[in-house]
């Protein structure tokens, strides 16, 4: 259904106002009141910022910066700017000015939109390094009147300017008139973790088609209400408070600050929500502190139904038969826990949850499906338009990440690289033509960087791995090792794990304990230590993390593709990994070659067989000084299981 | 040149207009204790003025002086050109000063809002029993007010805190809130007694910023008591030094900066 005049966000909000203009299209929590905006008025603030940029002489396809929290303001903002002919470039309100200078040099903004002082201070400092930028909007007055305003304007200001001027408005009409499907929609750039942020460029195609598209996935409707506290320059969050919200009309709502989040996620109580595990996870640790506060009685109570849940919960959600006095406790567990849990949550009214980004813990993504949530995750990129994958109603699992999004055709290349062609994929990286053609072919099919294989039954794909960390062991079978570390670290004893085994005959496994949890459990157990080395050491710790491990053998062992990465023998790390030691970056992601270097002696101990390895190991103290430690760890065997019938009956 | 009754602009763009409030020889005796003694020095309409000292040297009897909680045995006190009689402390409030305390004094089992709303007596009208039956100009009251307490909540970034207990909030917090509780008066003249003691560098610079976006937005005049220097000298626009409940040094931070008598009194001087 692509008629003409829907081939723009600016002609979906026209078409918005017109159809249901009365409704609500933001509402913002503010002096404890939530104040709404309806689509007619969000139409009519639109134009005038989008007549106000003309009177600072935007021209067509000039990129212009957005930096600030989720405010309406600044949404309209962004579709201000595409109605005046411009293109949005969204930027993470949290980067420092360093991060920012990079960014503004490289779309080369002219015009800058901040949300309050300090973000106008940051471009204000940035200045004096990029050339490009030569005014600068603001939305949030405070502390900004003393300011210099030759070249700063406040929004309001800027908009009565606009409308004022009569001479814009044919320009305005003319400007919108030329945005098609093949326009610029946004640009945004990628969060940079390997090199330089990137500028994805997206076009309205990609923008709308995709929102359309997932939006018939999931049967989104006007009706829809969703909280927006995700970084604006996110993908995620430009698809669902723009992309979808102008597709369907529902209405995006913005918190009152960063700190309400929770409180205004209860006021509100989305039906439609997206969030990073991390998010979950702090919820679901909220909730059991305190449940062991509560009570004996409400305790006893939680934990009862709870277990019901567990085993009741996610087979009713995925549609599938419950015997008849299951059904009836599980009747009773709602309107005596569950009901008032997920309300305390802000989550009652979810009817589509998406989780996304990195892996989920298995008991994490239960907990929240037993209690009726349909939680789901979705595999994506920016250069997707996020969505790739997406898991259909019913068809939910914690290990992979669904069926591809209408419309997005998949293929594994030969070494298991996960390749997708769709309506949402990028139109290019600016300024980058290298880059572009290192990621997509010419018929339009881009390298994820992801490894990963499409289960042959279900259909659904299932991630494995960074394409780059995935090998071959020496009988040729598959070797990812974030696969099992994943399945291991989720184990609240364990804080990570590196896995060994790339061109070896079989896998091994370095891993540090958790001091918070596993130093809790020998305080309840009156198991006395005087460091982490030595409760490192424990025998009882050894044997716990060796029943993690051969649990972890078991699961991984049902996996045909994978069963070669069972860890055979591990130890435990006398010292943490650690960002000043150089062995992890300081986002804390491992890294395995100094990992491999610094602790040959002992790798190469977990392959001779010995059953214990003395070492000593330098390490730096935060000061910058230099210190040793020696150690004597035990090495231990974990049982592992064979597979090999299942691959010789194929 | 600024004591000049004229108003001036500073160099960062703010207008300092003339006395606002002006004390006249004040001396306060507890017994045969003197805390002050002889001093006079003024405010000025929108200014940050600053009061500092070594322990002892007076500086709290002095705002208590300013918020009409102590009566000064001799000297006068001029507010807005008038000679202002010994008041009771809501007297004062009712002319427009409202204060912070050097120890937190907030109801701890009320909840932010409450405390902040409590601010807003002095604006009430409606009577006891229009309140209790919440009618006329009771509803309509308690409205305004809490726009008013809505928009200081706001300005003090406190809103995930709204509903919270005094009580179980951290130090740095009830320190904002007490300022908010303040500002609810909407006072002419701020009193603040230490608003930074106890706090970490962080929560400092967020109360400066408080400090000075009051000034700025609400053109309101503000007298401090405050032990760090660092501080001090960046926020205020005069200072007046104390030792001993005598005044040793008065003006702009660079002037006192390089006043001996207050070098000598915050490093000592050798008695040889």
């Amino acid at each position: 259904m692509t008629v003409p005049d829907m081939g723009s966000i600016p002609a979906l909000l026209r078409r918005n106002a017109q159809s249901f203009g009365d409704q609500p299209a933001y509402r913002e929590k503010e002096f404890g009141i939530w104040q709404a905006w309806t689509w007619a008025e969000a139409l009519d603030e639109v134009e005038g910022i989008a007549l106000g940029l003309l009177s600072l002489d935007l021209q067509p396809g000039e990129h212009v910066a957005i930096i600030g929290r989720n405010r309406p303001e600044l949404y309209m903002s962004m579709v201000g700017v595409q109605m005046a002919g411009g293109v949005p470039v969204p930027l993470y309100q949290d980067a420092v000015a360093e991060e920012m200078t990079y960014v503004l040099d490289h779309c080369g903004a002219r015009i800058v939109i901040a949300g309050d002082q300090e973000q106008v201070d940051k471009v204000l400092e940035v200045r004096e390094r990029v050339t490009g930028i030569e005014q600068m909007i603001y939305l949030d007055t405070r502390g900004l009147r003393k300011y210099d305003h030759t070249h700063l304007h406040s929004l309001k200001d800027l908009i009565a300017k606009g409308k004022a001027a009569a001479d814009l408005k044919p320009v305005l009409q003319s400007r919108g008139a030329a945005l098609d499907m093949q326009s610029t929609c946004v640009m945004l750039y990628t969060s940079g973790t390997t090199g330089k942020p990137k500028g994805v460029v997206l076009s309205n195609h990609n923008i709308i088609e995709t929102s359309r598209n997932s939006s018939d996935f999931d049967h989104l409707g006007q009706g829809e209400e969703v909280l927006a506290y995700l970084p604006m320059a996110w993908v995620g969050d430009f698809i669902f408070s723009i992309g979808q919200a102008y597709w369907n009309g529902f209405c995006v709502n913005c918190p009152e600050s960063a700190d309400t989040m929770m409180t205004d996620l209860r006021e509100i109580g989305p039906t439609y929500y997206f969030a990073p595990p991390r998010i979950f996870e702090t919820q679901l640790t909220h909730v059991m502190i305190r449940m062991e506060d509560a009570g004996g009685l409400k305790r006893r109570m939680f934990h009862y139904f709870m277990d019901v849940a567990k085993r009741v919960g996610p087979a009713l959600l995925d549609g599938k038969a419950v015997s008849g006095s299951d059904k009836l406790l599980y009747r009773l567990g709602e309107i005596l826990v569950y009901g008032p849990l997920k309300n305390t949550l802000g989550l009652s009214k979810v009817r589509v949850g998406y989780t996304a980004g990195e892996a989920i813990g298995p008991e994490i993504f239960d907990f929240y499906r037993s209690l009726g949530i349909n939680l789901k995750q979705l595999y994506g990129q920016t250069e997707a338009s996020v969505f790739i994958t997406q898991q259909k109603d019913h068809e939910v699992r914690p290990d992979t990440v669904g069926t591809p999004t209408p419309g997005v055709e998949l293929k594994i290349a030969e070494n298991g690289e996960v390749f997708y062609r769709s309506p949402g994929v990028f139109q290019e990286y600016f300024k980058n033509a290298d880059s572009t053609a290192g990621t997509k072919d010419a018929d339009g099919w881009v390298a994820t960087g992801d490894a990963g294989f499409i289960e042959a039954d279900t259909g659904h794909l299932r991630i494995i791995d960074r394409a780059k960390d995935v090998g071959k062991m020496a009988d040729g079978s598959l070797f990812a090792p974030k696969y099992v570390e994943n399945k291991l670290k989720f184990f609240p004893n364990i804080l990570e794990v590196v896995v060994f085994g790339n061109g070896r005959d079989m896998c091994t496994a370095f891993i540090n304990i958790d001091l918070t949890a596993v130093g809790n459990w020998a305080e309840r157990n009156n198991i006395a230590y005087g460091s982490y080395q030595e409760l490192a050491g424990h025998p009882q710790v050894l044997s716990t993390i060796q029943a993690h491990v051969e649990e972890v053998n078991v699961s991984v062992a049902e996996d045909e593709m994978l069963s070669g990465c069972q860890i055979h023998r591990f130890l435990v790390l006398h010292k943490e990994l650690d960002p000043d030691d150089g062995e992890m970056t300081r986002t804390r992601k491992v890294r395995r070659r100094i990992v491999e270097e610094k602790f040959a002696d002992l790798i190469a101990a977990l392959y001779d067989g010995s059953s214990s390895v003395s070492t000593v190991t330098e390490v730096t103290y935060e000061d910058g000084r230099k210190g040793a430690i020696k150690a004597t760890l035990e090495l231990r065997d974990a049982k592992t299981h064979q597979v090999a019938q299942r691959m010789a009956a194929e | 040149m600024k004591d000049t009754v004229d108003s001036y602009v500073t160099a960062d763009g703010r207008t300092i207009g003339g006395v606002m409030m002006e004390m006249k020889n004040i001396t306060l005796r507890f017994g045969g204790v003197v805390a002050i003694k002889d001093i006079s020095f003024d405010i000025r309409e929108g200014e940050i003025r600053a009061i500092i000292g070594p322990n002892g040297a007076g500086k709290s009897s002095m705002l208590n002086v300013i918020s009409g909680f102590y009566h000064p045995q001799e000297g006068e006190v001029w507010f807005r050109g008038q000679r202002r009689p010994s008041m009771r402390p809501y007297q004062v409030a009712r002319l427009g000063i409202a204060r912070t305390f050097q120890n937190i004094a907030l109801f701890e089992g009320m909840s932010v809002l409450d405390n902040i709303m409590t601010g807003r007596l002095t604006q009430m009208k409606s009577n006891i029993i229009q309140q209790a039956i919440w009618w006329g100009a009771a509803e309509k009251e308690e409205t305004a007010n809490r726009e008013r307490v809505e928009r200081i909540i706001d300005f003090l970034e406190i809103q995930a805190i709204r509903k919270t207990p005094v009580g179980r909030l951290p130090y740095g917090l009830k320190k904002r809130v007490e300022l908010g509780r303040a500002l609810a008066a909407e006072p002419k003249l701020l009193l603040l007694d230490e608003p930074m003691a106890g706090m970490n560098v962080e929560e400092k610079e967020d109360m400066s910023r408080y400090i000075l976006d009051v000034n700025d937005e609400f053109g309101t005049t503000v007298a401090l008591i405050e032990h760090d220097m660092g501080v001090v000298m960046d926020l205020s626009d005069r200072v007046v030094v104390m030792d001993y409940g005598k005044k040793i040094g008065d003006g702009t931070p660079d002037e006192v900066r390089n006043n001996q008598d207050v070098i000598d009194a915050y490093l000592g001087v050798s008695h040889d």
